[in-house]
């Protein structure tokens, strides 16, 4: 497991946040720690927040979409989050498109994304919080 | 018609690329001195990804090679330019390669037609055995 990028668990929710440039090999090594984790944890969701990231080029965006791809068939959902403006602005340009990837602008918003209809994200917080007390 | 501006180069800096790191490093750079030549923040993410992308190949598909960045200057305005190049096998058909979504290997094929959108200029060298050169610029406005 790479140590590069944190996947911390939040409830059912994986929170993976990418703080720093990822080089390609390390990219690909986070993709194999979050299916490894679904699968441990039997998590149901997956927020990507890359609002660390200066730029997405297709690798990246690849690196993306394919998490994505990998955790619907184990059965979680993925939520990118946190993209910055001249971010998006460029993948339009570069003509990458995160087909298939649900993005919120930011964790807060990605959790309530992720939460049944009637549960919002202060309150999913809130139970993941008792959970871990108990 | 708006000309090419003449640039004049105030300072080169030289990145070997050999691995997966070495992208990361010329990323890094380009930022550096897209931040001195006074880039918008757009125009420095544009120009940064396309960087990121050509670096890539030319570790990827020219089995390593270097990139040379530097600050330029036509009197009014400031720019970066960067080469990206390689002793590789060269591209046989460019016109193919320039296509949006074609790959010769697993890519998205969005490397060389997208970087071209991303910049100012670019311009490709290549041919079948002799490597490949990629120059790009963009200028502030
Ligand atoms: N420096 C190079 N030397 C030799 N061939 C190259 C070089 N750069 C690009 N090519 C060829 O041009 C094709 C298109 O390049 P491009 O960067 O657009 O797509 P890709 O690298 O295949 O995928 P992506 O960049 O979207 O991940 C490559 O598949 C490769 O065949
Ligand atoms: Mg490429």
């Amino acid at each position: 497991m790479s140590d590069a990028v944190p996947i911390l668990k939040i409830g059912t929710t994986l929170l993976v946040s990418i703080q720093v440039d990822l080089q390609d090999d390390t990219a690909l090594q986070l993709q194999e720690d979050v299916a490894e984790r679904i699968t441990r944890t039997g998590a149901r969701g997956v927020i990507i927040d890359i609002s660390g990231l200066e730029i997405v080029d297709s690798f990246i965006g690849r690196m993306l979409a394919s998490v994505a791809a990998v955790s619907r068939v184990l059965d979680a959902r993925t939520v990118v989050v946190g993209m910055r403006p001249a971010v998006a602005i460029t993948m339009v340009e570069l003509g990458l498109s995160l087909g298939g990837v649900r993005t919120a602008l930011d964790v807060e918003r990605g959790l309530a994304l992720l939460a049944p209809e009637h549960e919002s994200a202060e309150d999913v917080l809130l139970a993941a919080a008792e959970r871990e007390a108990r | 018609m708006t000309t090419a501006p003449v640039a004049t180069a105030t300072a080169t800096e030289r990145l070997e690329v050999r691995a997966d790191s070495d992208v990361v490093r010329v990323r890094q750079l380009v930022r550096a001195v897209a931040q001195k030549a006074r880039l918008s923040l757009v125009d420095q993410t544009k120009l940064v990804t396309a960087a990121s992308e050509l670096a890539r190949n030319t570790l990827v598909y020219g089995g390593g090679g270097d990139v040379e960045v530097e600050l330029v200057t036509d009197g009014r305005r400031s720019g970066v330019r960067a080469v990206f190049s390689d002793e590789g096998p060269g591209i046989a058909d460019l016109d193919l390669a320039l296509t949006d979504g074609w790959t010769s290997g697993s890519g998205l094929g969005l490397g060389l037609s997208g970087s071209r959108r991303l910049v100012e200029q670019f311009s490709i060298d290549t041919a079948p055995g002799a490597g490949t050169r990629v120059e790009i610029a963009t200028w502030s406005r």
